[in-house]
């Protein structure tokens, strides 16, 4: 170690996602302004800019901003219909407000300096949960017990019934677990891997391979970042389905 | 040499974690080369079948991210 340490050769990669009170002080209070609040509010407001300005002069011809916001809409809406059905249009809104907020904290944790704030369980966890008790309550409010119908797969072979119901029912609990982590882990594991290959950099035979690398690897992060918003939406309308869809198959 | 035996053991427990990865790989993998034959085969039915294959992606990896999970778990709340 202190021979490493004496070449300057020094990774820090999980430095980048230490939570820091943004005015001063080290005491983290829950409401304390922190750089993860900061990137969040940015996040939002790059949201409400890009389709408030895009839809502000609408025309047949798009500008490049009302087709961007066009097209993000287009997108999410054929995705909540083509998975949900027809009644699961009723909660287009919230899935589009989930897609773009993941999406943009992805994009913008990219920037250099900024903070990832889906890289942290804590706030994926509130995403995934907040989707896991409204599909439960809806489930509920919509098919009352008959909701409790999913768990047992009415196609199977009788005998096998009570332990695929105590399967799905473990997999049901199971599901804000994995889709918030899943989340936070793609983005937490992507910054580190960019940060310790840039930490090769300081090797200087190594450093015209580490950039070109780096280049590639940011690349690769900016399609991971997409993928896994996209994932995130298409998983929530996935479980809408149980909820409001027939379920009957 | 410091720290103590059970210091040692997370590091080594959360290392052996990390095995779950290839797994996933495996899955992950198996799921998109499939997708990949049958798209070539069907290359018209390829893009109605995306949704499914990401979905396909996401249950196969979460069984990886599981052991993330224990790794992460290990070293911090253990």
């Amino acid at each position: 170690m202190s021979e490493e340490a004496s070449t300057g050769f020094q990774i820090h990669p999980m430095d980048q996602f230490i939570v820091k009170p943004l005015f001063g002080g080290d005491h983290i209070a829950w409401y304390t302004v922190t750089n993860v609040t900061m990137w969040m509010a940015i996040a939002v407001l790059v949201i409400a800019a890009l389709l408030m300005l895009g839809t502000r002069r609408r025309a047949i011809v798009p500008s490049r901003s009302q087709s961007v916001a066009e097209l993000l809409y287009g997108f999410i809406y054929n995705m909540v219909e083509e998975v949900t059905g027809h009644d699961g249009v009723k909660y287009f809104p919230y899935v589009m407000t989930l897609f773009l907020f993941v999406l943009f904290s992805n994009l913008l944790g990219l920037l250099p300096m900024a903070f990832t704030t889906t890289s942290h369980v804590a706030v994926t966890v509130v995403l995934a949960l907040m989707v896991f008790l409204g599909v439960t309550v809806l489930g509920f409010a919509r098919k009352g017990v008959g909701f409790l119908g999913m768990f047992w797969v009415s196609s199977a072979p009788l005998a096998i019934r009570p332990i695929l119901a105590l399967i799905e029912i473990i997999s049901y609990f199971v599901r804000p677990v994995s889709h918030s982590i899943r989340l936070a882990g793609n983005m937490m594991a992507g910054h580190a891997v960019v940060k310790v290959i840039a930490g090769f950099a300081t090797l200087v035979v190594a450093s015209p391979v580490v950039i070109g690398a780096v280049a590639a690897l940011y690349g690769l992060e900016l399609l991971v970042a997409v993928v896994q918003a996209y994932v995130f939406t298409i998983l929530t309308c996935v479980y809408l389905r149980d909820a409001v869809g027939d379920a009957q198959h | 040499m410091e720290g103590d035996i059970a210091e040692m053991g997370k590091f080594i427990g959360a290392g052996l974690a990390t095995i779950g990865l290839g797994g996933a790989g495996i899955g992950v993998g198996h799921i998109a080369g499939n997708f990949l034959a049958g798209a070539l085969r069907n290359p018209s039915a390829a893009p109605g079948q995306m949704a499914t294959l990401f979905v396909g992606i996401a249950f196969a990896e979460a069984l990886g991210i599981f052991s993330f999970l224990i790794a992460l778990l290990l070293m911090f709340a253990v």
